[in-house]
Order: structure tokens, then sequence, then C-alpha cells
């Protein structure tokens, strides 16, 4: 009896992990749109048939499956999900900025899946966000990709379980202000940036060593050695050494930008991407040998002073290098037309449609590690899909509806005043926000320095 | 694709002037003034209709003649064949030359010290050698309203144009006292008062607000009268506002402060414009009966309420203008005025439609700021503030090819360029040498 309940329970905690690892998968069959695959070219006048969550056919005059809903997209234009490589979007809090290296923190432990800003980013096209660390410190903590599967309840229903871990790192005045100059501790210049990262690095590798040296003792017969102490910190770094996880590196500076390559390369690490990098264009060849590209933003510039020489043609600079070059939004606000922001490469360098998109599908994707699932219109390929009215790159484009895993998550003839999942019943009067404080990458950090909270809230990019 | 190609050999040769005119073995070309014949374009006028194949004379900074058969044997001919002329696009709310960089404290002369400093003159503070101001005007804005900030009567904002090397050359002709509405609404996230504290606030400053204006009454009435005052510069400014000289623009963005604004605005005989409006969709037919024009904006921003459609600030402007409100658009920016056409692109897309957007940044500003007798629409005898593309100016591919503000031919050419031409194949490349 008491092992039939052991048995049950055991089975009902398996039915639970099962259940929540579960998403939900849809079929569709859209039809007649004009389809920019972004890899493999525009097809006129197709079809695109979706079974359980994954694209199973792309071509003209396909029949629906019985049971499989068709929509109708004549004039339309279809494009794969938008993908953000730089967001803080569903997160409760952004920084732990107690140390210049917080490797073992996890973004995934504080994913909060009621926050509207995931529902705003579907109405602009985004099925996936990067939701990431702040820039805090040298060695931030662990990012965590979304998939905007707005309604789930569980934080695990928005997490896009099968992407690669990711990690923030920043250089330059963010840490060396919270830290050089907010604690008096290293690092407070860009020297000391470097001395951080080779430091922590090279305890990694003692610390390896040791593991490997207790690992291969214990095997032995007899061995009394004692292991090492665990050290989360240290073994994040370890996987990071050991290519286990890609670098999304909060940069602006060309020389900063320099730096950490030359750290990587001496590291033998190769799976690193630059965030922001407004003077990446300085140093795009180098870029584009030895990393895995740049995210920027298509036109900011001049908020501080790392970013008053960069240049609206940044991006174009990169992609014409052969560096894999996304654009990215850090920002509740741009999220929410990163089509548009993607279009600004044509103005400012004459992109094809084709590059342009591909800033916000396929090399996003590239550079998040999923490009083998999502960020193009492929057969095999995760049915991440927006329906456009009028061109995607047009300013006068809108997104009609978008689609996670083929399931309709937004459809602007079903959008209703307030999409709040829940309205927290402390709130008598909704507050009106007439700031815009999107831009996230130094919230929580003021609580930290009271003293210079203000110059914080003044420049938290 | 075929689109993309012809875009970017259009791009390519947008290009050569630049490179011819950018900078030669150091030598900056400067904006030039002169006779210029823009030949056979389309001309969207914003107030007399769209022209096809039709010129522009520009002769002493106004546009002389607009018409399909225009002779100057002495003018600098610009042939226009294939491209489209507009009027230069206002911005009617910036921070334009009154920032460098924002995050540097030492480069930003928008806020003074004080809660009542309307004798603070925006004009004086513009830089007018910013590196936003070549940045902003290659995108076709020519013309901008850069605006203090901060207490409740910041300062006076001026009109300018985005040419001149002294504010006085820059100067388009229109100022305004600016104040910050009493708000109801939180500042943000980090402000942490109590509903309660937020009312009690929203009070003290509205009888403070009052207690000015009375003030300001008063003592004009006596200076009138011929008394004998102490300097106080402050009242100077504020009694001009009360005497209908200067104009009040009240940036205000709750629905809620937006009808209080409107109810302390009746009776009073002063001149008011309405600024930010970011709610007023809510009350779109109250401002529309009270006649008050608004200055709306931005337009690619977060709604205000969690609980908002993710639309409202994008369909704001078109909202207030089908209820009947005379409506500008505005960036609220710095160094990203240039984006302008999208704010209006996107008014547009979302329920204004084009011809009404190109309005709110052209001839409704104008009007608004009082000013429509020389900016605002191509039309004989106005500056000739204008602009050449490819098409038009809000579609995010458009190419400007040529601006002229104040008649000035203005060099397509800034630091991002600059940076462009430079770095597109930095030598030496990856390798040294």
């Amino acid at each position: 009896m008491k092992k039939i309940n052991y048995f049950l329970a055991a089975l009902m905690g398996l039915s639970f992990s099962f259940a929540s690892a579960q998403t939900p998968k849809g079929s569709v069959l859209i039809k007649n749109a004009t389809v920019l695959t972004v890899t493999k070219g525009t097809l006129e006048n197709s079809d695109v048939l979706v079974q359980d969550g994954i694209i199973k056919k792309v071509g003209q005059n396909l029949s629906a499956p019985s049971g499989v809903e068709t929509i109708d997209a004549t004039g339309k234009y279809l494009i794969p999900g938008i993908i953000d490589a730089h967001s803080h979007v569903a997160l409760d809090v952004v920084n732990e900025a107690t140390a210049p290296i917080v490797a073992e923190v996890r973004m995934r432990d504080v994913v909060n899946p009621f926050e509207v800003g995931i529902y705003r980013a579907l109405a602009g096209g985004v099925t996936i966000s990067h939701a990431m660390h702040g820039s805090a410190n040298v060695v931030g903590g662990q990012n965590v990709t979304l998939k905007h599967r707005w309604g789930a309840e569980d934080p695990a229903g928005i997490i896009m379980q099968d992407a690669p871990r990711t990690i923030k790192f920043a250089l330059g005045e963010n840490p060396t202000r919270v830290h050089g100059r907010g604690r008096g501790i290293q690092p407070r210049t860009r020297m000391g940036v470097e001395a951080i990262l080779r430091n922590g690095f090279n305890e990694a590798l003692q610390y390896k060593k040791a593991w490997e040296e207790y690992n291969a003792a214990a095997s032995q017969k007899g061995n009394t050695t004692l292991a090492p102490e665990y050290d989360e910190r240290l073994q994040t770094l370890v996987d990071i050494l050991d290519g286990k996880i890609i670098i999304h590196c909060h940069s602006y500076r060309a020389d900063e930008i320099y730096m950490l390559i030359n750290v990587a390369r001496d590291f033998g690490i190769t799976k690193l991407v630059f965030q922001h990098t407004n003077e990446g264009f300085k140093v795009a060849p180098e870029i584009a040998e030895y990393t895995m590209g740049a995210s920027v933003f298509a036109d900011w510039w001049a908020y501080k002073f790392e970013v008053y020489y960069s240049t609206a043609f940044n991006a174009a600079i990169l992609q014409k290098n052969g560096a894999i070059t996304s654009i990215n939004s850090d920002s509740a606000e741009l999220i929410r037309h990163l089509y548009h922001e993607a279009a600004k490469t044509q103005r400012y360098g004459g992109m094809t449609d084709d590059e342009a998109l591909s800033m916000i599908t396929i090399n996003p994707a590239k550079q998040l590690g999923i490009s083998d699932k999502v960020g193009s219109i492929e057969v095999g390929k995760q049915a991440d899909l927006v329906i456009f009215e009028g061109h995607p790159l047009s300013v006068y484009a809108v997104p009609q509806q978008t689609y996670v895993d083929g399931i309709k998550y937004f459809d602007i003839k079903e959008d209703a005043d307030d999409q709040r999942l829940r309205v927290s019943p402390t709130e008598m009067v909704e507050p009106i926000y007439m700031t815009q404080e999107d831009h996230r990458c130094l919230q929580d950090v003021e609580l930290s320095f009271s003293d210079i909270s203000k110059s914080l809230f003044n420049t938290n990019y | 694709m075929k689109r993309m190609t012809k875009a970017f050999f259009a791009f390519l040769i947008a290009l050569l002037p630049m490179m011819a005119m950018a900078q030669i073995d150091g030598e900056f070309v400067k904006p030039r003034t002169g006779k210029f014949l823009l030949q056979n374009a389309t001309v969207v006028t914003i107030t007399k209709g769209t022209l096809n194949n039709t010129s522009i004379l520009i002769e002493n900074g106004k546009i002389a003649q607009v018409g399909t058969s225009i002779s100057a044997a002495d003018a600098e001919v610009i042939d226009c064949t294939g491209l489209v002329i507009y009027p230069g696009m206002i911005d009617g709310g910036t921070r334009l030359g009154l920032v460098e960089v924002s995050s540097v404290a030492e480069t930003t002369d928008y806020a003074e010290v004080g809660n009542v400093t309307p004798n603070m003159q925006a004009l004086t503070a513009v830089n007018p050698n910013s590196e936003a101001i070549p940045v902003t005007r290659v995108s076709g804005v020519t013309t901008v309203l850069t605006v203090p900030s901060g207490g409740l009567f910041p300062g006076t904002a001026a009109l300018i144009n985005l040419v001149g090397y002294t504010p006085d050359q820059m100067y388009a002709g229109f100022k305004a006292v600016v104040m910050n509405f009493p708000s109801s609404a939180r500042r943000g996230r980090f402000d942490r008062r109590s509903d309660d504290d937020i009312k009690k606030d929203n009070e003290k400053a509205l009888k403070n607000a009052n207690e000015i204006w009375d003030k300001a009454k008063t003592y004009g009435e006596l200076k009138a009268n011929g008394a004998e005052l102490e300097y106080y510069p402050e009242m100077e400014q504020m009694a001009k506002v009360i005497a209908g000289e200067i104009p009040l623009l009240i940036e205000v963005n709750a629905a809620g402060d937006i009808q209080n604004a409107l109810k302390w605005i009746e009776g009073k005989d002063a001149k008011f414009i309405l600024s930010g409006v970011a709610e007023g969709w809510r009350v779109a037919d109250e401002i529309a009966k009270s006649g008050v024009p608004v200055v709306t904006g931005p337009v690619q921003e977060l709604p205000t309420r969690d609980s908002d459609r993710y639309d409202a600030a994008y369909s704001n402007p078109g909202k207030l203008a089908k209820a009947g409100v005379k409506v500008a658009i505005r960036t609220n920016e710095e160094e990203n005025v240039r984006n302008l056409p999208f704010h209006a692109g996107f008014a547009a897309a979302y329920g204004m439609g084009k011809e009404e957007a190109w309005k709110a940044v052209t001839i409704n500003p104008a009007e608004i700021f009082g000013v429509a007798d020389m900016y605002g629409s191509i039309e004989v005898g106005k500056v000739a503030n204008l602009i050449v593309a490819t098409e038009d100016p809000f579609e995010t591919r458009s190419e400007i090819m040529h601006v002229f503000i104040s008649g000035y031919r203005i060099p397509l050419s800034n630091r991002h360029i600059r940076l462009y031409q430079e770095f597109l194949e930095r030598s030496p490349g990856l390798k040294a040498n």
C-alpha cells in the first residue's frame, strides 16, 4: 500500500513536471501572402502550413488538413517572428550590482509572465526576446531567452527551454562607475575592467584544474582526497571557457571592444556577441573575424559621452564588413517597432530588404544560438510568424497577427482595450506614467548607491 | 528586390554630392545662399495641392516663383526630375541646441534652477554649432521649437531654423513661455508618493500657479498705470503672457490634468497652446471644444497606463485631429529630432492619414506658432525651407537629396556621414598594413 502511494506520488510529480514543460503548439495554414522568408528569398502569393508548432510546408496551392484553420493573407506580408537580442522585458529585477563578477545569478529566476510589455512586443511582431541582466558588472548574470507565449502564468511557460545559455558582460562606464566610483573597488578604469576579466578567467582555470585533479584522484581505488569547495560563480566562468555559454557584452567604445576580443582570443573563447557596440564600426573587421557579431541600436547616440562619436550607419558598416549584425531595442518602447528600426538601415547605409530584415530575425537568432530553430521561414523551423499590412520595412506598416509555435497570440482585430492578465488588488487607482523609463540596464542599482542615484536615473542605459 | 536595387543606386547617387561637397582636403563646404532653380519635380505644397512637373525658384532666401515654366538664366539649376519637394518639417517641441550629451551635466542647458523662471531664454542657450543640428537637418527637419523644462514656469521657448551661426540668425520669429501644468500623475515608477500626497502636491502647485498669475496681472496693471516698480524680470515676462504678447505653452499630459488646464484657461485672455497631451485622446472632444491648439508627441511612445491599448500613443494625434483639434507633432527629443518624419509616419498609419500627418509637421505648427505667413507650405513669398527627396520623406528608406533652409543650400553632411565615409572600408583593415 505504502509502495503504491510512493509510486502514485512519483507518477503525479512526473506528470506535473511534464505539464510545466509542455508549451502549447498550434496548427494553421496561412494562404496567399507575400512570404519574406529572409533566408530563401521572397515568395509571392504563397502559403505556409504549420502543424503542431512547426513549419511543415511552404509553397503554393497548399490545402489545410482537416481541423486546421486557414487564414487568408491576400495582399499581406508574412515574415518570421522578430527576435530582440537585447531586452529587459518580463523581468522583475535587472541588476545584481553587488560585485564586479556575479556570473552565478540567473534571470530565469525573476521572469514575470504577467508584464503587459510582452503583449505589446507581440503587437509589434516580436516573438522572442533576450531578457538580459543589467550592465552594472563586468561579468553580470545569466540571461534568459523568452518566447512570448502571452497568457502563460508559469514563468517556465514563456522561457525558450531549448535556447542555449547566455551571459551578460559589461565594459566601460557602467561597471567603472558602479564599482570604481560608487564603491571604491576595482574596476575604476578600463584597465581595471580587463584585469577583472583576466583574473576571473585565470581563477576559473585553477578551479577547473582543482576539480579535474580531484575527479582523477576520486576514480582511483582507496582515494581519500577531499573535493574542492563548489563555487557556482567560478563554475559558470568555467562553462564560458568550455564554450557552453554565449557572452553578450554591453560595450560602446572601440578600444574596449578590441580589449575583450583580445581577452577572448587569449582564453580561446569564440562565443562572443557585442551589445550596443556604438563604436563597433571602428573595429568592424575585428568583430567580423573573431566574434559572433554585434547587436546595435538603429540610431541612438549622444545620450552619454561614450556614444557621442557614433553613427547611424553603424549597422550598415558592420554588415558590409561581414559581421553578423542585429538591431535590438533594450527598451519597452522600441521593442514594439523593431521592423521600423531595421528599416532605418536602408536610410543609413542602403541595406537591401533581406539584409535589413535579417537584422531582426536570422541574425539575432544566430547570436542567441537558436538559428537552427527560428529566425526564418523554412520547413522544419518553429512557427513564429507575423502577418503585416504593408511591407514590414515601410513606416506605414501595421502588424496584424503574431504567432508563436503556430498559436496566435496577437490579432489586431481582437485587440481589447485592457490586455492585462492580472490587476493588482492593492492598486486602487491605476498609476499614470508620464516619464518613459524603459531603459533598464542599470535598474535596481540606484538602491545600492543613493548618493549617485540621481545621475543614474538620468543615464540608466 | 528591384525596388531596393533602385533605392541603393539612388543612395549611391545621393552620396556623390556629399563626397564632392563634404570634405575636400580638409575644406568644409558651408551652407551657401544664392539663386536656385529646382527643376521639374513633384511639388507637395501642403496648402495648394500637389503639382506635377513643377519648378521652384529660390531667391533672396524666399520662394520667388512656383510654376511649370520658370526662366532664370542666372540661377543655379538643380534637376529634380523624378524627385519630390516638400516644405521643411517643423518639430513643435524639442531640446535641440540646448543639449549636447544628455548625461553630461555641463552640456545640458534646458533646466535652470528655480520654480518660476519664465525669463530664462532658450534662444540664449542654443548652441548653433551643436553636432545634433547637421544630423537633424539632413532628415528634412528644418525648423524646431526648442523648449526649456524643469519648474512650474521654466522659461521661454524659441522657434529656430537649423541654419545660422548665431541664435539671432537662427530665430524663426516665435517665442512662448512654458508652463508645466501641475500634475496629478506619477513621474515614473520611482515616484513612490502616496495617492494622497500626490493630490496634495497637485493642489498646492495649482494654488501656487494661480498666485503667480494674479501677481503678474497686478504687476502688469501697475506698470500700465505708470507705477515705478522694482526690477522683477520673472513678473515682467509673465505680464507679457497675460497681455497676450507671448503665448503660454502648457505642458500637460494626463487626462485629468488636461481637463484642469482647460478649466484654468477659461476666462483668461492670454494665448494658449497645449503641449505633450499624451492622454489627449481621452478628452479629445473637450480639447476641440476649447479651441486650444495642441503640440503632441512623442508618437513612438509607450501608453501612459498599463491598461491602455498598445497603440494609444501612435493613434493619439489622429484621434485629436478627428475630434477637430488643430494638431502639430513633436518628438520631444534632442539628438534624435531627425526621427520626426517617422513619428509623423506612425501617426499617419494609425489613423491620422498621410495628409493630416504632413500638416501636423508643416502648416499646423506654423499656424499655431503664428508664423504661417513665412513657413509651413510651398507658396510664393514664404521662406525657402524646402526638402527634395526620392520619395515621401516619412518613408524610412526615402533619401533626402537636397535641403534648403532660409534659402541656404545645406551640405548633406554631418559627423554620422563622415564616420561612414571613413570607416565603411577602413584602412588598414584587419591586418596591419
